[in-house]
Formats: structure tokens, C-alpha cells, sequence
């Protein structure tokens, strides 16, 4: 009995001292290419890309007035697929394409790592109001869908007040209005790749452009210190 | 990796036995156009519009029982043991048909289970839902959860007929496996197909603390007591409504195959348990359609 426990925790030690070594390094790797990223985004780089903080705000925080979106605390995975998306030109975009293409993989690797470690806007709540109704179509959609059709709720994959799940589903809260209505006019019109498992173009081709115009308003409206008109998160 | 010899000789055979007897061709759901449907069928019942929900005391118990359906760790903690909502299962707030529907189950009680073997009210039927689905423990006769879960159920039924089996109740009853059903190809079939939302290893993911993709298997999920553990149900489930917003692009086979995977996998005991798992699928999961008992990549499910 003893014995076995002391192998056990002898083991335990050993694969815990590989783990350690291990994290080192990937914690030093991980140090060097923030340092990288931070330099793209603040700097830009000599080969002429521009500092990315330039249009999405020194804390990654995006711009509302002019729907450039927000990249802090967004998930690094996601935001250097969608960098590569640029690159090679599936994701459409005239300012993003050729600054995607002047980066190195690394290179957007390490920005994308930069901005996910940003803490998100102030206020995102992970949480819809339990009191909306239908009439309300932007916070309906988003936190029910529209199933008659076949539409699934925004909250359903993208979480809670649309605070973002894993990979492979990016926040929604926080986001500019004008963004997020032009991204899902853009899978209509094929400026955006149809993504994991082709599940937003099924999406937007149940959306009208007014349904487009509530659901971005709802989540951009999920910030503590904005004026929305949606009362978000609040329990009962 | 996977065991050859993971299902009993009887288990195939009897899930094409148990597929027979069904109703064909009516139970699928309308979100992705089929030729499946029978002109004859029944016309699918409408539950009242959302807006039209009562504002006064009843519809106060109403709303509150919508609330328990669709955020029931928040709403209903003490009775639940896993994070999932009454929704994972029944979408669309228990609106949508070929889902389980609440306004179709609603009609059908008092009914006599061979579950249990005696006539359940719908509350009864209920609490089996917390004890098995949401492995937690079953809240008493006339507690507030259920009496408003009641409630929301009733007023979604408005003017259904009662006793009557409409089109769209439960899970959609699919023809037998043209293949039977395997293991590998249904591992297949979810790491295409569901690994995305529910993880490559079940579990689901979470976000904000609160359950986004529930878990499928594992400690987190549904117990071996539940319906969704027998292999017909999840297949029928799966078919109509996953992946989520892409019902009925799953082959029937393909959902076979993935429900035999998903339900070939550890979970919590069934509360019934008796001390003996060869003892307990003797007297609960006699069918084909339960794993548990079987012995799976070497391990026999359900043993403690």
C-alpha cells in the first residue's frame, strides 16, 4: 500500500518536474512574443505595417464611431486565424488584407497573442435579462432566435451576453454596432470565409437587415459604460 | 484503440427491433425542408405566441417557470447536479417540435411508465427529468419549481387536445441503422460534426460560469437514469436538432452512429443503482439501446 503510494507520488514528482521545465520554456517563448506582438501593435513594423492601436485604440478597445472592432481579450487562436484569413484573402477586407500579407505567421501570431492578453472593455456582463420580450428584436434574437425558422440564438454559441466561447466562437459584447452588422453582411455577400462548419452563412440567411441592425445594437450596447438602452445581465 | 468486442451480440439486432413500431414519415422537424412529410400528417400544433404570455399572478408562474426551463442551475440550484438547462434538450424554450416540446408532453399525463411501473402525473414525470437528466434530486410534489414548471407547460399547451399524441412530440423515432451502428464511425462523425461546440473529449464548454455546449458525457452530464442515454433517444434528438441550427443534415445512419458513441461513455450512476451494475441493467437497461453494463475500450460502463 505504501509502496504503491510512494511510486505514485514519485511519479507524480517526476512528470511534475518535466511539466515545470516544460512551462519554462513555453513561458519564455510566450514572454518573447508578446514582447513581438506588443512592438506590431504599438509600432507597427519597418516593412509598413501600421500600428495596429492606431485604428483599434491603445487598449485594443476598437472604435465605435468608425466600427473598427475591438481585439482586447478576444481569443488569440481566433484573431490570428482571422489574420491568416487576410493574408491569403479569404476574409475580405481593403485595410486588413495588406497589412495580414506583410506579416510573418509569427508575426501575427504574436500580435494576435498581444491584444487576447488585453483585458477586455470594462462592463461586459456574462449574462443576458431574463425580462426581454419579443418586441425587443435585437435582445430576442440574441438570447432566444427565431426557432419557427431554424435560427438559433446569438447567445446559444457566442455565450452569455455574448462574452465569447473558446476558439472557435469570438465575443460579441463590447463590439462596435457598425462592425458586427457589417461582418454579417459580409457572409452574406462572401467577404467573409464561411468559418467552423460553415455556420454563420445558414445564419445570416435568416437575418433581414433590420434583425442585422437589433442584434448589433444589443451587443454593442453590453457595456457597463455606454448608454443602452437594454438593460443587460440584470437578474431576478 | 477501440475494442472490437464492445457490444453484445443481442445489442444491434435489438436496435433495429426497437426502431420498428414507430410512427413514420411525420416526425420531422420543418427547419430544414424534407420530403418526409405525409400530406394526411396532422397539422403541427402552434404554442401561444411569446407576447401574448399572461403579465398577472398566473402569468408571473408562468414567466418563472420559462426562467427554471432555460436557466435552471440559476433558477432551480438545489434541485440540479450538473450545469446543463432544461433547454439543452428541449430548444427553443420547449417550443420547438421533434425536441421533446413541453406542449406535447404536457397532453400526455397522467400516463402509466413501465419506467416505474406505476400511473405518473406530469410533475412526477418532472421530477424524474431532475433526478436522471439534470443528476440532481427530484424536487417534492407541490414545490415551487415544479408547480411553475407545471404552469409554463400548461399555458404552452393552450388548446392542444388533450391525451393525444401530436406530430412533433418527443424525439423523432428514426428507421433502423441501414449499417449497424458503430462506435468508430460514430467517433467519426464527432469530431466532424459536434467536436467544435462539445470538445473533442465530451465535455463542453463553458464560458462566464455558465454552461454554453453542454457536456455529453463525463461527470457533468446526465446520468445514466436519463433518456437520453438510451441510444434511440439521442439518436432522434441528434437527427432533428444537431448540430444547432443544422437539424436534419445528419444522415440517419451518421446519428445512429454518433448517438452509439456518445452513449457508449462513462457517466454518473444511475441513482437506481443496486449495488451490482450487471444487477441494475438487469432491472433498468435491459434493452439494446443501453450501454451500460457493456463492456466499452475495456471498461464496463457504470461500474463504480
Amino acid at each position: 500500500m505504501s509502496a504503491i503510494a510512494t511510486n505514485v507520488s514519485s511519479r507524480c514528482a517526476l512528470a511534475m518536474g518535466v511539466v515545470a521545465v516544460v512551462l519554462g520554456f513555453a513561458s519564455t517563448a510566450r514572454a518573447d512574443d508578446m514582447m513581438v506582438g506588443k512592438t506590431i501593435a504599438t509600432q507597427g513594423t519597418a516593412k509598413g505595417v501600421a500600428a495596429c492601436i492606431s485604428c483599434h485604440g491603445a487598449q485594443g478597445e476598437g472604435n465605435a464611431a468608425a466600427g473598427f472592432p475591438r481585439l482586447a481579450g478576444i481569443n488569440a487562436t481566433y484573431l490570428s486565424e482571422q489574420l491568416s484569413a487576410f493574408a491569403n484573402g479569404e476574409r475580405k477586407s481593403t485595410i486588413m488584407q495588406p497589412f495580414a500579407k506583410l506579416l510573418s505567421s509569427n508575426g501575427r501570431n504574436a500580435v494576435a497573442l498581444y491584444f487576447s492578453s488585453l483585458p477586455p472593455p470594462a462592463g461586459i456582463k456574462a449574462g443576458d435579462s431574463t425580462a426581454i420580450t419579443p418586441s425587443n428584436t435585437g435582445a430576442w434574437i440574441a438570447t432566444r432566435g427565431r426557432w419557427d425558422q431554424g435560427l438559433p440564438a446569438c447567445a446559444q454559441c457566442h455565450g452569455p451576453g455574448g462574452i465569447g466561447v473558446g476558439t472557435a466562437f469570438p465575443p460579441l459584447a463590447g463590439q462596435p454596432a457598425a462592425y458586427i452588422e457589417s461582418q454579417l453582411h459580409g457572409w452574406k455577400i462572401g467577404a467573409r470565409p464561411p468559418g467552423p462548419m460553415a455556420l454563420m452563412p445558414v445564419v445570416v440567411s435568416k437575418l433581414s437587415d433590420t434583425d442585422i441592425s437589433a442584434v448589433a445594437a444589443y451587443y454593442a450596447g453590453n457595456v457597463g459604460s455606454s448608454n443602452n438602452a437594454v438593460p443587460v445581465g440584470s437578474k431576478q | 484503440m477501440i475494442s472490437q468486442s464492445r457490444f453484445s451480440k443481442g445489442a444491434l439486432a435489438g436496435l433495429f427491433v426497437a426502431a420498428f413500431g414507430v410512427i413514420g414519415g411525420t416526425a420531422y422537424s420543418a427547419e430544414v425542408s424534407t420530403s418526409d412529410s405525409t400530406p394526411s400528417a396532422a397539422k403541427a400544433f402552434t404554442p401561444p405566441a411569446e407576447a401574448s404570455m399572461p403579465t398577472d399572478e398566473f402569468g408571473k408562474s408562468i414567466k418563472l417557470g420559462e426562467q427554471i426551463f432555460t436557466h435552471t442551475p440559476e433558477f432551480a440550484g438545489k434541485y440540479v447536479g450538473n450545469p446543463l438547462n432544461c433547454a439543452s434538450c428541449h430548444m427553443d424554450a420547449g417550443r420547438k417540435p421533434n425536441s421533446s416540446p413541453l406542449w406535447a408532453a404536457y397532453l400526455l399525463y397522467p400516463a402509466y411508465r413501465s419506467k416505474n411501473g406505476h400511473v405518473n402525473s406530469f410533475a412526477e414525470r418532472m421530477q424524474g427529468c431532475f433526478r436522471y437528466s439534470m443528476n440532481g434530486k427530484a424536487p417534492p410534489l407541490g414545490d415551487p419549481v415544479l408547480v411553475a414548471l407545471e404552469t409554463y407547460a400548461f399555458w404552452l399547451a393552450k388548446g392542444a387536445p388533450v391525451g393525444e399524441k401530436l406530430p412533433g412530440q418527443g424525439y423523432p423515432k428514426l428507421p433502423p441503422p441501414a449499417l449497424k451502428a458503430d462506435y468508430t464511425r460514430g467517433s467519426q462523425v464527432y469530431a466532424q460534426h459536434c467536436a467544435l461546440c462539445h470538445a473533442a473529449d465530451g465535455q463542453g464548454q463553458s464560458s462566464g460560469g455558465k454552461a454554453v455546449f453542454p457536456a455529453l458525457w463525463g461527470a457533468h452530464s446526465f446520468n445514466w437514469g436519463a433518456g437520453m442515454g438510451e441510444i434511440q433517444n439521442a439518436a432522434g434528438f441528434i437527427k432533428a436538432n444537431m448540430p444547432l441550427g443544422l437539424g436534419n443534415t445528419l444522415t440517419d445512419q451518421q446519428a445512429w452512429d454518433v448517438a452509439t458513441f456518445m452513449d457508449s461513455q462513462e457517466r454518473p450512476q444511475d441513482p437506481r443503482f443496486t449495488g451490482s451494475v450487471e444487477a441494475t441493467r438487469a432491472k433498468y437497461h435491459d434493452s439494446p439501446n443501453s450501454m451500460y453494463g457493456e463492456k466499452i475500450n475495456g471498461r464496463v460502463l457504470g461500474a463504480p
